[in-house]
Formats: C-alpha cells, sequence, structure tokens
C-alpha cells in the first residue's frame, strides 16, 4: 500500500518531524490495498486447511472464515472511519482502550505483515525453483533479492506503489477467474472431478475435530484484509470510502475463495493439494494448457509480489508510529529527508524478514502470521464494545455505524477462541511462545518504557471525554 | 493534574532498547523452530503394501497422482502423512491461562495508563 509520508514543516525531515499525509485515496485503492495484501492467500496458505481437516473442512472454513472477517470489515469500518488516524487499529487501541494495548497491536500488526511477507518471498522463490527444475537450485537467493529489492523500492519512495500493486492485483484476480471460467466449471466430468475426489469417505477425515483444526489456515484466506484501515488518514472521505472499500474488498475476496476451492478441490486429491505449495498453479498445469499453466505461475508471482509490497510498507508504518508516539525509541521515528519514507524501520524490519525468511518453513511462517492475526481481532471484539461503551451512538460523529451491534462483536469474538483452539491443535508451542513474548515485551514497557511517553499528547481525536472517566 | 514531562532518553539507552526488542523477537520467534517446537503433530501410517487401492485412491485420484508425477510409492509418505489429533488437556489449560492471563494485564495495565492520558488531556481544559 502506499503511504505518502510529507514533513508538515518544509525542512528536511530530522528525528521525530511531525507528518502529514495525502488525502488522495477512494473507495477503489481501499479495495487495492485490502485485496492486494490478501490475494496471495488464494495462491498459496489456505489449502493447508484441506491437509488439516480434508478438502470439504476447506469449503467449511472458508465460509465460516469468512463470516469472522465480515464481522472484521463491520467492526474496522466503524471505528476506523471515526478514528482516521494513519496506523489503523494501533490508532484504535491508544484511543480506546490505551497505551498498552496499543503497544501491543502495533506489535501484532508488525509480526503479522513481517511474517506475511517472509511467507511471500518464500512462496515467490519456490514458486521461481519448481518453474526452473534445475537440479540442485536453491530459492535464498530469490527470496533475498524478492525482500532487498522491495524494502528498497519503498526507502526509495512508494507514490506509485499503489498504483501498481492495483494493477498487479488485478491481474492476479483475473488469472484466477480465467481459469475458473477455463475449466467449464458448470460442467463435472471433463476437467472438474469433484465427485469422485471429495467422497464422502474422505470428505471429512478427520471428522469434525478436523474441521476446528482447519481454522488455523482457513484464516490465510482473508488475513489482512483489515490493512484498509492503515489509509484512513489517506482517503478522502474516510466515511464514505473505508465502508465501501473494505467491504467490497471482503466480497472479492470471497468470490475468490470459492471459485479458487471449487477448482482446485475439483482436480486434486486432498493429500496433494494439502500439502502443494501451488494449488492453483498445479491446477493450471492440471488442465494440460500451456497457456493457463504460464498464466497462473506469473500470477502467483505477482500476487506474492503485490502482497510483499504492502506488507513491507504497512510493517515499517506500524513500527514508525512506535517510535513517533516514543513507546520504541524515537530514533525509528525519523522521515528520509529526501524519499520522505520511514527509512529506519523500513531497514530495522529487512534483517528480521531475511532470517526468518531462510530458517522458517512456510507453513512455519504463515502461523506466525496468523497467530499475531488472531490476537488482533481478539482484540477487535473487544474493542468495539469499549467504544460503544464510552462514546455511545449520537455523542460523537460516526463516519459509519455497523449493524446488529453486539452481533459482529460476539461472533468474531467467538470465532477467535476457536481459531485458538485450532492453532493448540498443531502449534500450541508456537502460540504460547509467542504470547509470552507478547507478556515479558509488555511488562517491559508498562514498567519501564512508558516513562518515555507524553501522556495527554497521546490523545488527538476532537472528542468529548469518554464515559466513566 | 500536572503535566507529565517525560525525560529525554540517551542515544545508549535508545540503542538498549532496540537490542531488547531485537533480543525478544528472536527469542519468541526462533527459539520454538530451534527447538523443534514448532510445526503440527504429523506422523506417516506407513503401509506394506504401496498400491493405489491400498493408499485409499480410486482411478480418477490414481490418475491425478500419475500426472502430477507421483508412483504409489512416492505418493505414499504424502498421503500416509496424518495428523494424529490428541487433546493434551493440561497443555491446553496451560495454554488458555497464558491467553487469559495476557488479556487481563493487557486491559487492566492499559486502563491505568488510559486514565493519565485522559485526566491531562481533558483536565488541562
Amino acid at each position: 500500500m502506499t503511504i505518502a509520508l510529507e514533513p508538515a514543516v518544509q525542512e528536511p525531515a530530522a528525528q521525530g518531524d511531525r507528518v502529514s499525509l495525502l488525502r488522495v485515496l477512494g473507495p477503489a485503492h481501499v479495495w487495492a490495498l485490502g485485496v492486494g495484501i490478501v490475494l496471495v492467500g488464494e495462491f498459496t496458505g489456505w489449502n493447508f486447511a484441506a491437509d488439516k481437516g480434508g478438502a470439504l473442512a476447506a469449503l467449511i472454513v472458508c465460509w465460516v472464515v469468512g463470516l469472522l472477517y465480515t464481522s472484521v470489515a463491520m467492526i474496522d469500518s466503524e471505528v476506523t472511519s471515526t478514528v482516521a488516524a494513519a496506523g489503523g487499529q494501533y490508532a484504535q487501541a491508544k484511543h480506546i482502550v490505551g497505551p498498552l494495548m496499543a503497544f501491543n497491536v502495533a506489535l501484532f500488526l508488525v509480526f503479522a505483515y513481517t511474517m506475511l511477507e517472509v511467507s511471500d518471498a518464500i512462496l515467490l522463490g519456490d514458486t521461481i525453483v519448481a518453474k526452473a527444475g534445475v537440479e540442485g537450485l536453491n530459492h535464498n537467493a530469490f527470496i533475498a533479492a524478492t525482500i532487498v529489492v522491495l524494502a528498497w523500492l519503498n526507502y526509495r519512495g512508494v507514490l506509485m506503489t499503489l498504483n501498481v500493486n492495483f494493477v498487479i492485483t488485478a491481474l492476479a484476480y483475473v488469472s484466477i477467474v480465467i481459469l475458473f471460467f477455463s475449466v467449464s466449471p458448470w460442467t463435472q466430468g471433463a476437467v472438474l472431478k469433484l465427485n469422485e475426489l471429495v467422497t464422502p469417505g474422505n470428505a471429512l477425515p478427520y471428522g469434525w475435530i478436523g474441521v476446528i483444526a482447519a481454522f488455523q489456515f482457513g484464516i490465510w484466506y482473508y488475513l489482512g484484509i483489515e490493512g484498509t484501515t492503515q489509509a484512513a488518514e489517506e482517503v478522502r472521505s474516510p466515511a464514505r470510502s473505508l465502508p465501501y472499500g473494505t467491504m467490497a474488498g471482503m466480497i472479492t475476496l470471497l468470490i475468490a475463495a470459492a471459485m479458487t476451492w471449487y477448482v482446485c478441490a475439483s482436480m486434486m486429491p486432498w493429500e496433494y493439494l494439502g500439502t502443494t505449495y501451488y494449488p492453483l498453479w498445479d491446477a493450471a498445469k492440471l488442465t494440460g494448457s500451456p497457456l493457463l499453466e504460464n498464466l497462473l505461475f506469473i500470477a502467483t508471482l505477482l500476487a506474492a509480489l503485490a502482497s510483499a509490497n504492502g506488507c513491507i510498507n504497512d510493517a515499517a508504518r506500524a513500527w514508525f508510529s512506535l517510535g513517533r508516539d516514543r513507546y520504541l525509541p524515537s530514533w525509528f521515528a525519523a522521515v528520509h529527508p529526501r524519499y520522505r519514507t520511514p527509512y529506519r524501520s523500513i531497514l530495522f524490519l529487512l534483517p528480521i524478514a531475511l532470517a526468518f525468511a531462510f530458517i522458517a518453513d512456510l507453513n512455519q511462517a504463515i502461523t506466525f502470521s496468523i497467530l499475531s492475526g488472531v490476537l488482533q481481532y481478539t482484540f477487535m471484539s473487544i474493542n468495539i464494545i469499549m467504544f460503544r461503551k464510552k462514546w455511545p451512538l449520537g455523542s460523537i460523529r460516526r463516519g459509519y455505524t455497523h449493524p446488529f451491534h453486539p452481533l459482529p462483536a460476539i461472533v468474531l469474538f467467538c470465532l477467535c477462541v476457536v481459531t485458538f483452539f485450532a492453532i493448540f491443535l498443531g502449534f500450541g508451542s508456537q502460540l504460547i511462545a509467542m504470547v509470552a513474548f507478547y507478556f515479558l515485551i509488555s511488562l517491559w514497557f508498562h514498567f519501564y518504557r512508558y516513562k518515555f511517553v507524553r501522556r495527554g499528547a497521546q490523545f488527538t481525536m476532537p472528542w468529548p471525554k469518554p464515559q466513566g472517566y | 493534574m500536572s503535566r507529565y514531562t517525560p525525560p529525554e532518553q540517551s542515544k545508549a539507552g535508545q540503542v538498549f532498547d532496540i537490542a531488547v526488542v531485537v533480543v525478544a523477537i528472536f527469542v519468541a520467534l526462533w527459539l520454538p523452530l530451534k527447538l523443534g517446537l514448532a510445526g503440527a503433530a504429523k506422523s506417516i501410517d506407513a503401509l506394506d503394501a504401496k498400491t493405489w487401492e491400498a493408499l485409499g485412491q480410486n482411478a480418477t485420484m490414481a490418475s491425478i497422482w500419475e500426472k502430477l508425477g507421483y508412483t504409489p510409492e512416492t505418493a505414499h509418505d504424502i498421503i500416509q502423512n496424518r495428523f494424529h489429533y490428541v487433546i493434551d488437556w493440561p497443555t491446553l489449560i496451560i495454554m488458555a491461562a497464558v491467553l487469559i492471563g495476557y488479556f487481563v494485564f493487557l486491559f487492566r495495565a492499559s486502563d491505568r495508563e488510559y486514565r493519565d492520558v485522559i485526566n491531562e488531556k481533558f483536565d488541562d481544559k
């Protein structure tokens, strides 16, 4: 995504300069922000849900996790169209819950996006190696090149990135639609053989516990759609653009996810589907059409690039915000004097992404990202309740008011609990290790780091005093 | 309420804090990988007879495996590599306690900090 940093004072930006963002984006850009980061999930990752519970489980979680993300989009649209500040959920937490929660939410964002970037780079490297088919060719060089070149692009300025990402995302999306219609989806037996591949005997090989377990990777269908809120200060009309763009993005992704599942589950046995790194590319190969095979190969690379590019930018933006508010050393808050980018944050996160791209495999990196994402969604379900309580309807001007409150919050919270249980079924140690990390770093922040933070200056919204305070 | 003036942090202090964060990140993310704690509990349920029928693959499935370049022998470890879902209750209880404790601490400590923010912000007016 594009985040244009422009110092309010036209002088070389020095450490800690205040910055303002350009309001240039409309609903289509918001759509591109969300879908650009997420669409790679259709090209890899979602299919690991089939490994955990079978092909039918992958479809069930596609719908149910779609409900989780619809709740996320509804809640996010209301809060962000009201807290129109850069940093998305970080700014929300700062104004609604408190500094420590904001610090944690920013870390959730940084880890979710950095590990998503790592996953993108691994996918890109593996796809190129698989296409080359040269024995002994290692993916590390491609991974390193991807991360370094994209970081360099972000370092140099990203004014054009959003438009480029929009085109890349649209091309990748169109490739899924082309593949879908190329396999005659209205006819079974010719190319698609769903009835013979997903049978009563293998649809749910682990039973319903497999469906629960599949929630873990079902998250990957949509992880990152909440990134649309990062652009809150850049859209011309937050009240209109954010809800429309985010909900349109969700609808787009739900359609893409359904098409992807239908094609892939109708062309591959679930055991293979659950373990391949390139389900859509494999489906294209199985059609026997070189044109489709090459199209989906290129689309896989484009989706990975668009996602990684957006992730680098979003993660660096969240890290930069922590420095700007002094939650982390203000050294990170520097804006490049020439390129107007948060260059120190970009450079700081670069070796972390590289290191984990080399030591983690794809599903481990995806799990790291999912864990931080689910922790964030849990916060969001409680955050909206607190938001409505502290500033009831009518007390402040809301850009958008989501319907059926508190039902979306309850649904979101319950589905987060189910997803935590799903993660426990496969990656419980990682979950405990990550929560232990967040807990220890929170102690460090609360008892030590917070003394460097200004108090009242953190609250920047022109709202009345919250009720109960 | 008097306005709180935070101390200026020295460069050495900033470097130290950055080092703390980096170490914490790597310990949290890298250690589970290093200790082999990351990754799902899968194991191969080996079969003696490695045929498509024994592997539970019908004719359509077998033809797709072959199209993908697999034989029953090479597909065996993929097909028979299965999850064995067992709910380890003590671990589940520990995980739930860690999660609940973490969120309770977050909200309570955040609220204490938030009251200072609100008091300073609105008592100035």
